[in-house]
C-alpha cells in the first residue's frame, strides 16, 4: 500500500505581484508597449508619407493634419514611443555585448532611457506646439 | 520538474539576430534622415527631391524591409506571450504577416511613384 501521509513534491509558484517592478523591468515593459504603439501607427505613417509626396496640396494637407491638436497629440505620443523604443533598443544592444550588465549600471542605464526619451519628447513636443 | 520539449530548427537564434541587425539598419537610417532633413525648413520641393534620389529609395527600401522583419518578430512575441488559444494566435499571427507585407508593398508603391 502506498504511503498516503508522505508529502507529494508540488511545483512551486511564486507570487511576484507584491514585488515592485525595478526600473529595468519598467523599461522592458514600456519597450514592448512602445513597440506595439509603433506597429499600430504604421498605417498612419504610410498614409502621411503617401499624402506628402503625392502633390503640393497633399504636402500642405499632411502638414495641416499634423498641426491639428489631435494630430499633434498623436504625433507626440508616437515621438515618445519611437524615442523610448530606440533608447531601450540601444541599451539592449549594449547589454547583448556584455556592456553595463552589472546591477548598478543596468539600473542607471534604465533610468537614463526614461530620462533621455522623456526629455527629448518634451523638447520636441514644446517645439511642435 | 518541468519536462522541456525541444522543438524547431534554431529559428530562435535567427530571429534574435534578425531583430538586432534590423534595429541597427533602422538606427542608421534614422540618423541619416535627421542629417538630411536637419539643414533647414522642409518644403514640398525639397521633400520630394529627397525621396526622388535613387540612394534614398534604396535606403528607404532597406528601412521598410527592416521594419517588416523587426515588427514581425516583436508582434509574434507579443501574441505568443498573451494569446494562449492556438487558433486565435494563429489567426493573429497570420493577420500580422499579411498586414506587414501589405504595408511594405504600399511603401514601395509610394516610393516608386515619386
Amino acid at each position: 500500500m502506498p504511503d498516503l501521509t508522505a508529502k507529494k513534491k508540488r511545483p512551486l509558484w511564486y507570487n511576484l505581484s507584491p514585488l515592485n517592478l525595478p526600473v529595468p523591468g519598467l523599461v522592458s515593459i514600456f519597450h514592448r508597449i512602445s513597440g506595439v504603439m509603433l506597429f499600430l501607427g504604421l498605417a498612419a505613417f504610410l498614409y502621411l508619407l503617401d499624402l506628402s509626396l503625392a502633390s503640393e496640396s497633399g504636402f500642405a494637407r499632411a502638414g495641416e493634419l499634423l498641426r491639428h491638436p489631435i494630430g499633434k497629440l498623436l504625433l507626440i505620443a508616437v515621438v515618445w514611443a519611437f524615442l523610448h523604443h530606440l533608447c531601450a533598443g540601444v541599451r539592449h544592444l549594449f547589454l547583448d555585448i556584455d556592456v553595463g550588465v552589472g546591477l548598478g549600471s543596468a539600473r542607471r542605464s534604465a533610468f537614463a532611457v526614461f530620462f533621455i526619451s522623456l526629455m527629448l519628447t518634451v523638447f520636441i513636443g514644446v517645439r511642435l506646439w | 520538474m518541468v519536462k522541456q520539449i525541444v522543438v524547431g530548427a534554431h529559428y530562435g537564434l535567427r530571429d534574435w539576430l534578425a531583430q538586432r541587425v534590423t534595429a541597427l539598419v533602422m538606427l542608421v537610417y534614422t540618423l541619416a534622415l535627421l542629417v538630411a532633413l536637419g539643414r533647414g525648413p522642409v518644403s514640398y520641393a525639397s521633400w520630394k527631391a529627397l525621396f526622388a534620389q535613387e540612394w534614398m529609395r534604396f535606403a528607404t527600401f532597406l528601412f521598410v524591409a527592416s521594419v517588416l522583419i523587426h515588427a514581425w518578430v516583436g508582434m509574434r512575441n507579443v501574441w505568443m506571450d498573451y494569446v494562449h488559444h492556438t487558433g486565435m494566435r494563429l489567426a493573429l499571427e497570420t493577420a500580422t504577416i499579411l498586414w506587414l507585407v501589405g504595408c511594405a508593398g504600399w511603401a514601395m508603391q509610394i516610393l516608386w511613384k515619386v
